[in-house]
């Protein structure tokens, strides 16, 4: 069990980064530090689809078939999961844009950032 | 006839590259906006119809390969029997809410791009044969709604908008993980390659923990209790002429996926043999109806009640989910998906008569409600044929869907779940009721309208320009705070948008007969994924 978890410390590592990212999303009463915790949350998906497809092996290498090398017998990382998360990536930037957009817009109506004082303000009106 | 299937990729790419138009038009000619979002449904619209007549008179599914690739690595557009129905309510209900907002606002370049990009992620979601493709286009969807939604006015319509955006992204990235496990154990992201190596895959744990994941990813995104919250301040705060389109079409295609996943990617008997999978979908949907008829019974507003009963009526379809699973009911899965398509038309139609009566007298609540049979009476009687069809009186479409459910879940032995939907009509009658009794049987001199120039518009079907009559109303004060509000009195309910709802109840009383060919529809496909 202990072995397992220290040779696979990544997939650790990236649920605990998962973690981080909802607990801050949760916790945290400022809207842009929400907004980084989903970012961080989604940042640890990506990680997750890169280091499933890490090949530890002799003569494994990034997903470039070299000119001389037959493709299939070449050890190389699966290329697929890199295509997604970079797909990912887009769409979490187009999602934060948007994100931000909206904090600015209830800035400027509310004049607060913070959900609890946002709380306040909407209930006094 | 190889053509066809050029179809599926420019039913996806043609409303998101026409997205560009209103904006890039827009910079020289004023007013672009409607007629292209206008031609571009249509065409959808009858490509649509073009394809099912195809899908359906040929029986067989029409494929089509992007870019040439193999499914292997490439992405599969597919286009069967479950998906066609999806595809026909998308265009159907995106034409309908299209020709309302024509009068009936919003407006604006903007405006049509994003509801473009909107049409084109739905499809996306109802033709996709790939399950990271799936995320791509939920995540399109879910981003033209979070704009959409944000552009009600009123600042609350931001803070909504952002609540949606943190929870629909996560939940997003919910089933992302759940396909990051799935892919992990199969290597493979086609639906159908998927299926076939599911039941095989070295690691079931893995697939297990995926399938987990992926259920609270759909339970978000479908709204159900108690991970609905985002959902009812979303249709609150949408603009009037948004909230029909959102709340026919967002849940319902997220809803669909998840059913797609169950009987096509993990295969009902694969996940029957899954410990509590069928428990858990059960439980959620059996949940959500209950907590979303109560929740809708307390609401005043009627916007808010409408969503609530959203809640209730997607935990129905969750549930026969959970009935399909548990007990291979190919009863419940017909139903599921009559349910789906049936309670999509008549909350676009529901959502439009509110719109209606909003912008006719700014009445909100349930109470403002009172006395509309009296105004506007076709409004109202298309307004309670869809609330009845909601119940799911027959011949409404709503009795259909809930009938193949209940059946279902009889035939499955699943006697808690029978109770649960039987309960839920009588529950969905309390809501329902209230609206009824207000609009028909409380006179509107006895309730409190403040914001309404009552005597203003006689009847639902002549009010056209002419209805500058409105303005001798201004003296009284619920007139006057219309004016400030702007074009509300100015710009009164035509005939167009009252025919709309209407065509919208006469629909929904045409499914309910059509439920049977419905069924037929579907056998193909069902034979095919329920042994």
């Amino acid at each position: 069990m202990i072995e397992s978890l220290f040779s696979h410390y990544t997939y650790v590592l990236v649920f605990v980064l998962l973690g981080i990212g909802i607990y801050m999303v949760i916790a945290s009463k400022n809207l842009v530090k929400k907004l980084i915790g989903v970012n961080l949350f989604q940042t640890a998906i990506f990680l997750f689809f890169i280091s499933m497809a890490y090949i530890d092996a002799e003569g494994a290498s990034a997903p470039i078939v070299p000119k001389d090398g037959v493709p299939l017998e070449v050890m190389v990382a699966s290329p697929l999961p890199q295509v997604i998360v970079l797909t990912a990536i887009v769409v979490g930037i187009a999602l934060t844009a948007v994100g931000l957009a909206l904090i600015i817009r209830i800035y400027a109506e509310y004049g607060t950032l913070r959900e609890d004082t946002l709380r306040e303000v909407r209930a006094d009106e | 006839m190889s053509s066809v299937d050029l179809l599926l990729p420019l039913l996806i790419a043609v409303p998101i590259l026409a997205a560009t138009l209103p904006i890039a038009l827009g910079l020289w000619v004023d007013r672009t906006g409607w007629t292209v979002a206008g031609l571009t449904t249509s065409a959808l619209f009858v490509g649509a119809i073009a394809l099912a007549s195809v899908v359906y008179t040929r029986g067989e599914d029409v494929t089509h390969r992007l870019g040439g690739y193999s499914p292997e690595f490439g992405i599969q557009l597919v286009a069967d029997q479950f998906s066609m129905l999806i595809v026909l309510l998308v265009t159907a209900v995106a034409t309908g809410v299209l020709a309302y907002t024509r009068r009936g606002g919003p407006r604006g370049n903007t405006f049509y791009t994003a509801y473009l990009l909107l049409t084109g992620g739905l499809l996306g979601i109802s033709l996709t044969g790939d399950v990271f493709n799936l995320f791509v286009f939920l995540e399109i969807t879910s981003l033209a709604t979070y704009a959409l939604v944000a552009s009600g006015d009123g600042p609350e319509a931001a803070v909504a908008s952002l609540k949606y955006l943190i929870l629909g992204t996560i939940a997003a990235s919910m089933y992302l993980i759940g396909v990051a496990f799935v892919f992990m154990a199969t290597g493979t992201l086609n639906m159908l390659e998927l299926a076939e190596a599911i039941p095989g895959a070295e690691s079931q744990t893995l697939i297990h923990t995926g399938v987990a994941f992926i259920v609270v990813g759909f339970a978000v995104k479908v709204a159900q209790w108690p991970l609905h919250t985002w959902q009812p301040s979303a249709y609150q705060q949408a603009p009037d002429g948004v909230t029909p389109l959102i709340a026919a079409l967002v849940s319902t295609a997220s809803a669909y996926a998840f059913g797609r996943l169950i009987v096509t990617v993990f295969g009902v008997d694969y996940l029957t043999a899954v410990p509590n999978a069928a428990a858990v979908v059960l439980t959620i949907g059996c949940v959500s109806v209950l907590a979303g008829t109560i929740l809708a019974v307390i609401q005043t507003e009627v916007k808010r009640m409408l969503a609530y009963s959203s809640v209730s009526q997607f935990g129905l379809v969750i549930a026969a989910y959970g009935v399909v699973i548990a007990g291979s009911s190919e009863t419940a899965f017909i139903g599921a998906a009559i349910h789906l398509v049936g309670h999509g038309l008549v909350k676009a139609g529901l959502f439009l008569g509110v719109a209606l009566v909003a912008r006719s007298y700014d009445a909100r609540t349930v109470d403002e409600y009172a006395g509309l049979a009296k105004s506007r009476p076709i409004a109202a009687g298309a307004i309670a044929v869809l609330l009845l069809s909601l119940v799911g009186v027959p011949p409404g479409v709503g009795f259909v869907g809930k009938w193949y459910i209940a059946l279902g879940a009889v035939q499955s032995e699943l006697w808690p779940v029978a109770a649960v939907i039987f309960l839920s009509t009588m529950l969905t009658l309390a809501y329902a009721a209230r609206l009824l009794e207000k609009m028909y049987f409380t006179p509107s001199a006895t309730a409190e309208r403040p914001h309404a120039p009552a005597p203003v518009a006689t009847d639902g079907g002549d009010a056209g320009p002419d209805d500058s009559g409105a303005e001798p109303a201004h003296d009284e004060p619920g007139a006057a705070i219309a004016a400030i509000r702007g074009d509300r009195s100015a710009a009164p309910v035509s005939t167009g948008m009252v025919a709309i709802v209407v065509l919208a109840a006469l629909g929904a009383v045409a499914l309910g007969f059509a439920g049977g060919t419905i069924a037929e529809l579907l056998d193909p496909f069902l034979t095919e994924v329920i042994n």
